[in-house]
This record gives structure tokens, C-alpha cells and sequence, in this order.
């Protein structure tokens, strides 16, 4: 008896009791496709995340100052004479792969006009600093271009500060003060959220030099760095390192790249997704259930036909087969329209949402399916295992 | 063909052992038509079952074909049911969902026979019966004596040697018991070792010999042919 034969065998028995069946394979087709929907969303939303971090400069190299560790903060007060605006002139002027870099001061100081004032991280930079970083500007200009050496009294302020400060008047063009230094305030950025660790809308730039002299400082807190090309990363931090070591001699500097940050997201996102994956086949394992409950049903309410079936000769591995491959059927059946209810329900989705990118991913939907498969028969063996120990001779007994 | 050496079927039912078949031996001949009577409960289906490899005995032997039954292998015992004998039941046991022409391929489908073939055998068994009309007609759709010949034509479709038959006529009206006797007695003049158990006097009358048992014993052998007051007192006062 060839296996197809026996789907055929097994398929005429399932339209025996169609509602039974029907409901059963309602059952798995839910869990399949929870679980493929879930995976969508979840793969959608890293792409999502990596996609925009990709959209803020992948192309981003940072050179921090000593040997630190990847996750960022250097020490504000130690590892103070390592990075120089010299060092900062060299690499964005001798390393042609790097199309614009920007220093990085940071100190914090608060911010006056008139009688109001507020406490918030003051960034000394240069003009480059508002295109490595993708910065734009609700009104006036960001730092005027020039001698990083230069220093000057511009000061550009987040939105939030220039709120905090001026209400509804005009900042531009005003006198505040830092600390004891007096500035004329050029710009106001327009909203940007948190990035590289510091809130955007609650800070202040002002020219690189003038914040080492304010806060006192030999050393930068970083060198950004903006590559050409994704692909010259590698290089550029090879060619930025070895650079940075000649000039410094004995003294080592740390030079990371986006990427790095993006892969870890990326593979925390990945792990969400499993999870949401691996809660939603929970609900597979009671639709096992239901599965096995059909079977049992339909066992005994077969029993004459399991004891016809002996005795005309079919052997117990047959029967088992038989009770098995039904299993098997009305899971793979629910396991094939979970796919269509999943992939139309995230179809759906990106219709209502057309910037979310979430596709069921094809491993999800191969693993999906397998997995209904096998949860039909892990759960079809118990049944099938109870057809084959039946006595004939009982099964046969008038009911 | 068959010989049966003091064989025993007891049940454990609670404390004590109920012995629905004690001590029975008996020869069988291959091409004999046998009736096999006794009252209700005395162990015919218990004995038939054994014959056919559906059931062991606890104790004693059975030989089929020379070879002692109760020792085979589950496959060797599945082989021996799939390929020598043919059952026939009082309530048929065809599978509602399969149409005459399915329930008669039903043995050929586990004994791996190929398509074609099977529905060519199945078309040639249910001819033979008379039903070529009816093959693609549900069990539902067919009269109790139609349904019977559905059933014979199923037990004899693989060419068994033995057939055996359980009140086959039990849930029939006296005509359509008449015409299945007819056919298991024209299949038996080919050569099919028939062994049929039946309340009924008249039945029991047509077989060559008649085995009668009485609270699991053979207590009787009769030549049939003869007229037998003596079956027709002791079945009538077992039939329900
Ligand atoms: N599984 C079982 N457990 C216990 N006792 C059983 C079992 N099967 C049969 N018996 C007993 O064995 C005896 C013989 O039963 P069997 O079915 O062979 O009788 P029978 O001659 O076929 O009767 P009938 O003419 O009513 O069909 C009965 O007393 C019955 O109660
Ligand atoms: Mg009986």
C-alpha cells in the first residue's frame, strides 16, 4: 500500500466527520498563523530600526580618545591629552576615503537669557559637524565654516532649550550667556530626539575652540568621522588608526564604526522576534491537543472499522499508518491555511501602513510548517497507538 | 486443513474464569461445508475467531494448513488472514464512506495490489455476486441482503481457502438469507472451505456436517443432509 494511497485512505476517513476536522484544522491554522504573523511584525521592526539607523549615517566612524570599551562614555576627567584639534585637522584633511569630520567637545554649563537659565550639555564642534550628522535647522544657521582654531561666540541651541528660554520670542540674533562667556545665538535645530547618547533638543553648539578654552580642555571627546562609501569603513578605521598612532606615538586611540551597533540591535530585535515566535507556538501545542482529541474521538467511534480492518488482513503498522497520516493531514491542512491567514493578515498590514516592512520572513513560514506537520503527529501517536492495541475480536463485537 | 487439539479460550472476568471454548478438538477438510450451531453464548464466535486468527486459544493447539497457528508472529498471523481466509459478519462491517466497489478493494489496498488490478478483481468479485449494478453505490444505499453480498464478495476478493461466516444471515429476511446461502454454497462446490455458524435449523440442514456446542464444548457431530429435529429444538431456544 503506497502512502499515497493511504492519504487517500486517510482523507476519505476525514470526510466522515467533516466538522470535527474542520474545527481541528481551525485550530492549527490559528497557531500558524500567529506565528508567522508575529515573526512578520517582529522582523518587520528590525528592518525597520536597522533600515533608519542605516538612514542616520551607517557611514559613521567615531575615533574616541584612550583604550575604551565599544559601549561609548569615555571617562570626562581622565585620558585628558589624547585627542588634539591637530589630530582632528589630520585625519580630515590626510584621509581622502573620509568625506567630512567634525570634533567633539562636551561639557555642560547652563545657558542664560535675562533671567532664565538652564543647565545643559554644551557640544563644541564645527560647522561639518550639522552634515556628518544629518542636522537641520527650524530657523537661522548652524556654526559658521572655518579654522577650527578659530573660535568665535556663535551658539546654535536645541529646540527644547530655545523654548525654555525665549517661549514664544525670536532667539535669533540674541545675546546669552554661558557660564561667564557671552554668545550670539545663529540657529535653532529643528527636533531631532536622542543621538549618540545625547538629547538633541535640550542642548547647545558652539564653536570647538571657544568650548576647549570654556570647559578647560586639552583634549576632544570625539572625532566623528563621514565616510564616502559603506564599504570603505573598514579602511578608513584601519587608515584612521595607524595615522592616529604614528602621531601619538606610544598612545592609543579606539576607532568604532555604526555598524557594530547596528548588527547588536539588530540581533536583539532577532531575538524578540524568536520569542514572539516561540510564545506563539504555544497556541500550537493546543491545537495539538485539539488534534489529538478529534483522533481519540474518531478512534473509538471507529472501533469496528479498526477490528474490519485486522481482519481483512491490514497489519498494525498499517492501522497505525493510516490513523497517523490523518493526523497528519488535518495538521498540515491547518498549517496550510495559517500560512495564507498569516501572509494575507501581514498583506493587510502594510497596506494600513505602508512604511512598516513587515514581510513574513520564508524561514518562519518553512518552520512554521514543519512544525504543524510534526504536532500532528507527535499528537496523531497516542490515537493511533490506541487503534492498533484494539483487540478485533471486541472491536468487531456488535455495538 | 484445520485441526483443532484440545483447545481452550478462558476469561478472566473478576475473580473467576469463564471458559467460552473448553476442550474443543476437530478436523476440518479442506472443500467441507460445515455448520456450526449451539444456543446463545455456548462459544461459536469465540471459536470462529480463533479459527480465523483474529483471537488465540489459552491453551491447546490449532493447526492450520499443518502449521501450529498459535505460535506465528503477529505478521505471520496478518498474512494468514490477509491471504486464506475471508470473514463474513452478521452486521457486515462495510465502511459507510466507501462505495460496493471500495469496501471490495479494501483487503487488495493493505495487500498492496496496484490499482488497475484491484478494480478490475473488485468489478470480477461483485459480478460474481450479482452486484455489478450497485458497485458505486454506498452501503447506505443497498438492501441488507445486498449489503451481505458486498460483504462475501470482499471476504472471497484475495482467493482465500477458508471462509469463515458468522450468523450471516442473522439480519436477513428468509429470502435474501436464502439467495447469500446460495452463493457461499456455489463458492463452497469450487472449493472454498466453508464453516458457517447459524441459529437457523435450515441452514444448519444444508451443510454436509453440523458441529454443535453447548457451554463451550463440541458436544455433537451430525451428518447434514439428514432431516434434524434435534438442531431446530436446541437453536430455537437460543435465538434472541
Ligand atoms: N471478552 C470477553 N470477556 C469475558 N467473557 C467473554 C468475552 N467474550 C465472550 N465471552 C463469553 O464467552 C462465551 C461465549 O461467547 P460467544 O460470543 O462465543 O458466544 P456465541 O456462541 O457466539 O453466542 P451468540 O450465539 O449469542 O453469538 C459467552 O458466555 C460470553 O459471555
Ligand atoms: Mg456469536
Amino acid at each position: 500500500m503506497s502512502l499515497l494511497e493511504m492519504v487517500a485512505f486517510a482523507a476519505a476517513a476525514l470526510r466522515g466527520h467533516r466538522l470535527r476536522a474542520a474545527l481541528s484544522v481551525a485550530g492549527v491554522a490559528i497557531g500558524i498563523a500567529s506565528v508567522v504573523t508575529l515573526t512578520a511584525l517582529g522582523e518587520g521592526a528590525r528592518s525597520y530600526v536597522v533600515g533608519e539607523f542605516a538612514a542616520l549615517g551607517s557611514n559613521l566612524v567615531i575615533v574616541l580618545p584612550g583604550k575604551v570599551e565599544t559601549s561609548g562614555h569615555a571617562p570626562f576627567g581622565g585620558a585628558e591629552r589624547e585627542l588634539t584639534l591637530d589630530d582632528y585637522r589630520a585625519v580630515a584633511q590626510r584621509v581622502p576615503l573620509v568625506r567630512r569630520a567634525a570634533p567633539l567637545v562636551v561639557g555642560s554649563e547652563t545657558v542664560r537669557w535675562g533671567e532664565r537659565g538652564r543647565a545643559v550639555p554644551v557640544l563644541g564642534t564645527t560647522a561639518e559637524f550639522a552634515e556628518v550628522r544629518r542636522l537641520r535647522l527650524a530657523a537661522g544657521r548652524f556654526l559658521s565654516p572655518g579654522d577650527p582654531d578659530q573660535g568665535g561666540n556663535e551658539i546654535v541651541l536645541g529646540v527644547k532649550l530655545a523654548r525654555e528660554l525665549f517661549g514664544h520670542a525670536n532667539p535669533l540674533g540674541e545675546a546669552v550667556r554661558v557660564g561667564a562667556w557671552r554668545f550670539r545665538v545663529v540657529g535653532v535645530l529643528a527636533p531631532r530626539g536622542r543621538s549618540l547618547g545625547f538629547d538633541f533638543d535640550d542642548l547647545a553648539f558652539v564653536p570647538a575652540r571657544t568650548a576647549m578654552r570654556m570647559f578647560n580642555r586639552a583634549s576632544l571627546f570625539r572625532i566623528l568621522l563621514d565616510c564616502h562609501r559603506h564599504e570603505d569603513l573598514e579602511r578608513v578605521k584601519r587608515e584612521v588608526t595607524t595615522l592616529l598612532a604614528d602621531r601619538h606615538r606610544a598612545e592609543a586611540v579606539t576607532v568604532i564604526t555604526q555598524d557594530a551597533m547596528i548588527t547588536a540591535f539588530s540581533s536583539i530585535l532577532r531575538a524578540l522576534t524568536l520569542a514572539l515566535a516561540g510564545i506563539a507556538s504555544v497556541s500550537l501545542v493546543v491545537a495539538g491537543v485539539g488534534i489529538m482529541n478529534v483522533m481519540l474521538v474518531s478512534v473509538s467511534e471507529r472501533r469496528a472499522e479498526v477490528g474490519l480492518l485486522k481482519a481483512v488482513g491490514a497489519s498494525n503498522g498499517q492501522v497505525l499508518t493510516a490513523f497517523l497520516v490523518e493526523a497528519a493531514l488535518l495538521s498540515t491542512l491547518g498549517g496550510l491555511v495559517g500560512l495564507g491567514i498569516g501572509v494575507a493578515l501581514v498583506r493587510g498590514l502594510v497596506e494600513v501602513f505602508p512604511e512598516f516592512p513587515a514581510v513574513p520572513p520564508p524561514w518562519a513560514m518553512a518552520a512554521a510548517l514543519v512544525l504543524a506537520v510534526v504536532v500532528g503527529i507527535a499528537f496523531g501517536v497516542w490515537p493511533a497507538r490506541r487503534a492498533t492495541a484494539m483487540d478485533p475480536v471486541a472491536a468487531l463485537a456488535r455495538r | 486443513m484445520i485441526e483443532l487439539d484440545d483447545v481452550w479460550r478462558t476469561y478472566p472476568v473478576g475473580e473467576v474464569e469463564v471458559h467460552a471454548v473448553r476442550a474443543v478438538s476437530a478436523r476440518i477438510a479442506g472443500g467441507e461445508h460445515a455448520a456450526l450451531v449451539g444456543p446463545s453464548g455456548s462459544g461459536k464466535s469465540t471459536l470462529l475467531h480463533i479459527l480465523g486468527c483474529l483471537d488465540r486459544p489459552t491453551r491447546g493447539r490449532y493447526l492450520f494448513k499443518g502449521r501450529e497457528v498459535g505460535q506465528l508472529a503477529e505478521a505471520e498471523r496478518t498474512r494468514l488472514r490477509r491471504h486464506d481466509i475471508g470473514f463474513v459478519f452478521q452486521f457486515f462491517h462495510l465502511l459507510p464512506r466507501l462505495t460496493a466497489l471500495g469496501n471490495v478493494e479494501l483487503p487488495m489496498l493493505f495487500a498492496g495490489v496496484g490499482r488497475e488490478e484491484r478494480r478490475e478483481r473488485a468489478a470480477q468479485a461483485l459480478r460474481r455476486v450479482g452486484l455489478e449494478r450497485r458497485a458505486h453505490h454506498r452501503p447506505d444505499q443497498l438492501s441488507g441482503g445486498e449489503r451481505q453480498r458486498v460483504a462475501i464478495a470482499r471476504a472471497v476478493v484475495m482467493s482465500p481457502s477458508l471462509l469463515l461466516a458468522d450468523e450471516p444471515t442473522g439480519n436477513l429476511d428468509r429470502s435474501s438469507g436464502g439467495e447469500v446461502m446460495a452463493l457461499l454454497e456455489e463458492m463452497n462446490r469450487e472449493g472454498l472451505t466453508l464453516l458457517v455458524v447459524t441459529h437457523d435449523p435450515a441452514i444448519a440442514a444444508r451443510a454436509r456436517r453440523v458441529l454443535r456446542m453447548d457451554d463451550g464444548r463440541l458436544v455433537e457431530e451430525a451428518k447434514g443432509g439428514s432431516p434434524s429435529p434435534p438442531a431446530a429444538g436446541v437453536t430455537g431456544a437460543g435465538d434472541p
